[in-house]
């Protein structure tokens, strides 16, 4: 519209089509009959997806490059969450209740 | 906030750009608070989905898949046109900014519009948790814990969607006066995170509700 722009946009091009195609996969691979294997598909693509928009879209590849550390902390405490919780739940003597 | 005249930056910053890559790395310390906010969600469901997968697979079979991909789209979309809306910042191309940051507003409350329309169908499913909730043959308590998952954790997004509409609009208004010049574009580059990363979660949310009970016969 006004100054030719610099930055090419043929990436961000190419990752909205890919996240696009991983929907549909998504979407596909529900019909299929692949038993235990759904909820590692799904969030197997849930998490692609979202790395690509973190990588490319939230621009994590550029600077500053203090914020790997930062955006790096959210999923470290995640993790955390996650396996000090699990701990609790999958050793609970009763649960779940009847 | 720099004035887009004299574009100096606050007292406490060297220059514009460590002003810019602080407000960055502030909105990266929110998010990761988020991500551990909706984390805690996740992870209730998984360990119920670990303990009733059969209920947890019968209850999201009666989700709506259709809507939930339309509204995945238009989301994945409306992050393209945000993140084209920077790049039209840093070109200094306003217009093309004005309008993509336009584009982007319109496209979150087409989502709303479509999340909206879908609340009303499980209204009309009886698919409400606590309020009008009716047990198919099959079903159990689990089904409706399957159901209250899924208002409170959609729920959550819209609310955070519609935090997201009102800034980029704001930010719209202010882009349209003039306020971000090329050289500084630091408070559009904090929206456009927030926006994006309430895109990613609802690539968890679809993966949590949606596919399940897909492929039971």
């Amino acid at each position: 519209m006004n100054d030719p722009p610099r930055e090419p946009v043929g990436p961000y091009l190419i990752a909205w089509l890919a996240l696009l195609l991983l929907l549909a996969l998504s979407v596909l691979s529900a019909y299929e009959p692949i038993g235990i294997f759904h909820p590692i598909v799904n969030f197997g693509i849930a998490v692609t997806q979202a790395a690509i928009v973190y990588i490319l879209f939230m621009r994590l590849r550029g600077r500053p490059t203090l914020k790997w550390v930062f955006a790096g902390a959210g999923f470290l405490w995640l993790l955390f969450l996650f396996g000090l919780s699990a701990v609790d739940y999958f050793t609970r003597q009763g649960f779940p209740l009847r | 906030m720099p004035s887009a005249r004299t574009l100096r930056p606050e007292l406490q910053y060297a220059d514009l750009e460590q002003q810019s890559e602080t407000a960055q790395i502030g909105m990266w310390v929110f998010l990761a608070t988020e991500v551990l906010f909706f984390g805690s969600l996740i992870f209730t469901y998984a360990v119920y989905r670990t303990v009733y997968p059969v209920q947890f697979r019968l209850a999201g079979r009666d989700s709506l898949i259709l809507l939930g991909s339309v509204n995945q789209a238009i989301l994945v979309t409306s992050s393209l046109t945000m993140v084209l809306a920077l790049r039209a910042a840093r070109a200094g191309a306003q217009r093309a900014l004005v309008w993509l940051l336009c584009a982007t507003a319109a496209l979150g409350v087409a989502f709303l519009g479509v999340k909206g329309y879908e609340y009303a169908q499980d209204a009309a499913s009886h698919l409400l948790p606590a309020i009008d909730f009716v047990f198919k043959p099959g079903y159990h308590a689990p089904a409706e814990m399957f159901w209250t998952f899924y208002i409170i954790a959609t729920g959550l997004h819209a609310l955070h969607l519609s935090v997201g509409i009102v800034l980029v609009l704001i930010f719209a208004v202010r882009a349209a006066r003039g306020a971000f010049p090329p050289a500084y574009d630091g408070p559009l580059e904090v929206v456009g995170l927030y926006w994006s990363f309430v895109d990613t979660v609802w690539f968890f949310l679809f993966a949590c509700i949606y596919p399940l009970g897909r492929a039971l016969t």
